[in-house]
């Protein structure tokens, strides 16, 4: 079924989705984000396939072999270090947030406080 | 909004976008199929380079201004992470306690440090030839030094990571990128393109400013983690809340000590 790498990313962007909507931590929530995020390497990576292609890397493999698509491999990188990068800044939010009002339940957090 | 009702909402919206992906799915082509334009031009390009690993031709040198975005991305993390979680008003540090590491572990540690190290400079060095490159060897320098962490104690590490050095690499990483791309200019050329010469194709000197800019990034995100990671493990060891829950309110001090 060629339909079934696309359908995972799917799977996971709306699985992720889900754990942020019923999130009772941020900590959590901010897991959260990054299982919706790595639904997008699944889809880039799936576009990417090329059957019987091995790593765009012409080191060791003859210059004709065939290879999946580099674009997509990059764009995969780009993805994981924005990733990588945002969940860091988030978890320093939620430090910050846990500092002033004392819960990291996102329900609690209703009162504005400077 | 109800937990209830916030429930049903995201069910029904995610009914919807499951509907439009699947109709959007069947649309794409086959996977794995042999449809790949932009791979084949990039793979074309990157021979054109004397690149060997197309993935970093596409990152450092095709799509070098955006790897640039990329690498500011980083860049502006790191500092509002820093920015976030500095020491606020009431709390205080204390020394971080000496921990009791078993003789195996200790050895272990500090036996694979300098392989960590080596191989993480090596995926740096070779980005243009083998898979790697500035961003996942950079990630393993850094993380070879926090073996010391697990190994010995926190103490040991502070002392092999004088912080501000590492600040400073943080921003020359950023900055040696930038002025790779002023001196291709200055050299004649558009911002950031391949100026230098190519070299021999699949060896250490191949891809020209590839090379350079592997360099630069690699020094970025192994200073930025490391003074990421410092900041965390900051609050995490060094950094004592104060004994008074502070939502809870009222209360100045001591009376409503609930075992913080």
């Amino acid at each position: 079924m060629t339909l079934l790498p696309y359908l995972v990313a799917g799977w996971l962007f709306l699985i992720g989705v889900y754990g942020i909507v019923v999130s009772r931590d941020l900590i959590h929530t901010v897991g959260c984000l990054s299982v919706t995020q790595s639904s997008t390497y699944v889809l880039l990576l799936a576009v990417g396939y090329r059957d019987g292609g091995t790593a765009p890397v012409y080191a060791d493999v003859p210059k004709d072999a065939r290879v999946v698509d580099p674009v997509v491999q990059a764009l995969t990188l780009t993805d994981v270090v924005v990733g990588a990068t945002v969940t860091a800044l988030l978890l320093a939010l939620v430090i910050q947030l846990h500092k002033r009002h004392g819960t990291v339940d996102p329900d609690q957090l209703s009162a504005l406080k400077g | 909004m109800t937990r209830r009702a916030r429930f049903v909402l995201f069910l029904v919206a995610a009914a919807a976008v499951a509907l439009l992906f699947v109709a959007a799915f069947v649309r794409l082509p086959p996977f794995g199929g042999d449809f790949h334009p932009y791979g084949d031009r990039a793979v074309r390009a990157a021979f054109a380079h004397r690149t060997a690993n197309a993935v970093a031709a596409v990152n450092f040198d095709q799509r070098a201004l955006d790897t640039l975005g990329e690498e500011t991305i980083l860049f502006s993390a790191v500092l509002g992470a820093v920015v976030l979680l500095r020491q606020i008003a009431g709390e205080r540090r204390r020394p971080p306690r000496r921990a009791r590491v078993s003789g195996a572990i200790r050895r272990l540690g500090v036996a694979m440090l300098p392989v960590a190290l080596l191989t993480g400079l090596y995926v740096v060095a070779h980005g243009q030839i083998t898979p790697g490159g500035g961003f996942q060897g950079g990630v393993v320098v850094a993380t070879a030094l926090h073996l010391l962490y697990v190994a010995a104690d926190y103490g040991a590490l502070e002392r092999v990571r004088p912080l501000s050095l590492y600040e400073i690499g943080d921003a020359t990483g950023e900055a040696a990128y930038v002025v790779t791309g002023v001196a291709t200019v200055l050299a004649g050329s558009a911002f950031l393109a391949n100026v230098l010469p190519w070299g021999t194709f699949g060896t250490l000197t191949s891809a020209g400013t590839v090379v350079v800019l592997n360099a630069a990034v690699g020094m970025e995100v192994a200073c930025g983690v490391v003074v990421l990671l410092a900041t965390f493990l900051d609050q995490a060891v060094e950094i004592e809340e104060p004994s008074h829950a502070p939502a809870s309110g009222g209360t100045p001090d001591g009376s409503g000590g609930d075992a913080g």
